[in-house]
């Protein structure tokens, strides 16, 4: 047990420093720029964090569910691009190993994984879907013994330009049902990404996230044989709707302590005198409390509902509990931006003060859209219908 | 084929919006592969649970349980046996 907490600290003592000595003083350029944070994937690579999920038997440090949370969350105060790219390769890694289900091709990418550092970025959204993860277009069309080939026109691949391997859904075979998915793990020389967009966005500018046309020939034990229904409900979704929560936690952190830096500096200015912006701050804290609440239940429901059978995970109160948690944490956190931004006033509006919130607000911003909330209400809406303990 | 196999088809027929005829399914063969969508399956549930007069509680209200007919009938029997006893 020990070992294991000694193992967490070490991971969070070491992505901790790479945020604030790396993610932060490069924040700002990432998002005026709208370019890859490199710098601090290369630190975090140093530092093997991208195999922080990766089981030890394999060459990763197995770090809790719990750490890896947490060091969204800090990542996130430092640098929301950051975050996000970090949060959506430790999915990724999660998705794999936790169904690996003796596939010895990914057992075997997983220890190269660990070596090598590989960071991998998702492929999950299609043109055509209306933004329905559960449904693929695109198919594995078998070509010769053992050998597949696709083409998937994705509307957002993040950072697809900059990671080493992806992780992409397809039907299972051109006669495949839409919802007959299965994953397919390609390796950067094995695809290409022909770039069907630009990528100007508000906020999150850093995940460099345009659209491409993505095609690959694979050997077709890099299919990974979980059906994908099953990977989706157990890890996919309510580990992205966790780790996104808490990188947003931690951006709308930063906000509220900007806004706190501020209230002090203008405390400090005029000692004893009344300071409107003082019971705003206080007022800003109960909306914070709020999300915080929220992260972290989602979070130990979650660790507590993964411990030995997985099965609760596809039951549909679970399902609504970790929607929710999205839906929640993606409308609290902007709403936390921007009533940090009421307390900081025009040096919180200005890009160049050490108030300044409109990277946080904008990165936020982007949470409502990843995976729409419209469409998790749509799924909510429909569950709700049968579900009974909720 | 057992009554309730029986009724069970009606009721995927025409809630399940596959894409096949019901009756062409084998009864262990996998409903999803074969084209229900979570939403029809959704459809599915409350009509089973209109029909049998009965409710399945959260636990069995995961994707497994509707996976077949087999599946469905073995789930329906649990519950009709748990309500009888």
């Amino acid at each position: 047990m020990s070992v294991a907490v000694d193992r967490d600290q070490a991971f969070l003592d070491a992505v901790a420093t790479i945020a604030k000595d790396v993610a932060a003083p490069n924040a700002d350029d990432v998002d005026r720029t709208a370019r890859f944070p490199a710098e601090t994937v290369a630190a975090l690579r140093e530092v093997k964090a991208l195999s922080a999920f990766v089981p030890e038997q394999l060459g990763g440090a197995e770090v809790s569910f719990e750490a890896v949370a947490r060091a969204c969350f800090t990542l996130g105060q430092s640098c929301g691009a950051s975050g996000m790219v970090f949060a959506m390769h430790q999915i990724q890694v999660s998705t794999i190993a936790r169904h690996l289900d003796d596939a010895p091709w990914f057992e075997s990418y997983l220890r190269d994984l660990a070596i090598e550092q590989r960071l991998v970025a998702s492929v999950t959204s299609e043109v055509g879907t209306g933004g329905d993860m559960g449904r693929s277009v695109a198919a594995v069309e078998p070509v010769g013994a053992g050998t597949g080939r696709f083409e998937k026109q994705a509307p957002t691949v993040s950072y697809g330009a900059y990671a080493d391997d992806l992780l992409i859904t397809l039907r299972r075979s051109p006669d495949a049902e839409p919802g007959d998915q299965v994953c397919v793990l390609t390796r950067k020389d094995q695809h290409t990404l022909e770039p069907t967009g630009s990528w100007d966005p508000l906020g999150m500018r850093g995940t460099c996230s345009p659209g491409y046309v993505v095609r690959a020939e694979i050997p077709l034990e890099q299919v990974l044989p979980t059906e994908f229904a099953r990977v989706m409900n157990e890890s996919m979704v309510p580990i992205s709707h966790i780790l996104w929560s808490h990188l947003w936690l931690g951006i709308a952190s930063d906000a509220f302590e900007r806004a706190r830096a501020f209230v002090r500096a203008a405390a400090k200015r005029k000692p004893g005198e009344p300071l409107p912006a003082a019971i705003r701050l206080s007022e800003l804290m109960s909306e914070l409390s709020l999300l915080r609440a929220e992260v972290s239940s989602g979070l130990r429901e979650f660790v507590d509902a993964s411990t030995g059978d997985r099965s609760r995970l596809s039951e549909m109160a679970t399902i609504l509990r970790f929607n929710n948690l999205k839906i929640a944490a993606s409308e609290q956190a902007p709403r936390v931006c921007q009533g940090a931004l009421g307390v900081c006033g025009i040096v919180g509006f200005k890009n160049d003060t050490p108030f300044s919130v409109g990277r946080h607000l904008r990165d936020t911003m982007s949470a409502c859209l990843m995976v729409a909330n419209e469409r998790i209400h749509q799924t909510n809406a429909n569950l709700l219908l049968i579900a009974k303990e909720v | 084929m057992s009554n309730i196999d029986s009724e069970i088809r009606r009721i995927l027929q025409e809630h399940g919006r596959l894409p096949v005829d019901v009756a062409s399914l084998s009864s262990g063969q996998d409903l999803y592969q074969a084209g229900m969508t979570s939403h029809a399956s959704v459809n599915v549930m409350l009509a089973l649970e209109d029909h049998f007069d009965i409710e399945f509680p959260d636990s069995m209200l995961k994707r497994s349980v509707f996976e077949s007919v087999d599946a469905i009938s073995q789930a329906l029997v649990e519950l009709q046996a748990a309500t009888a006893a």
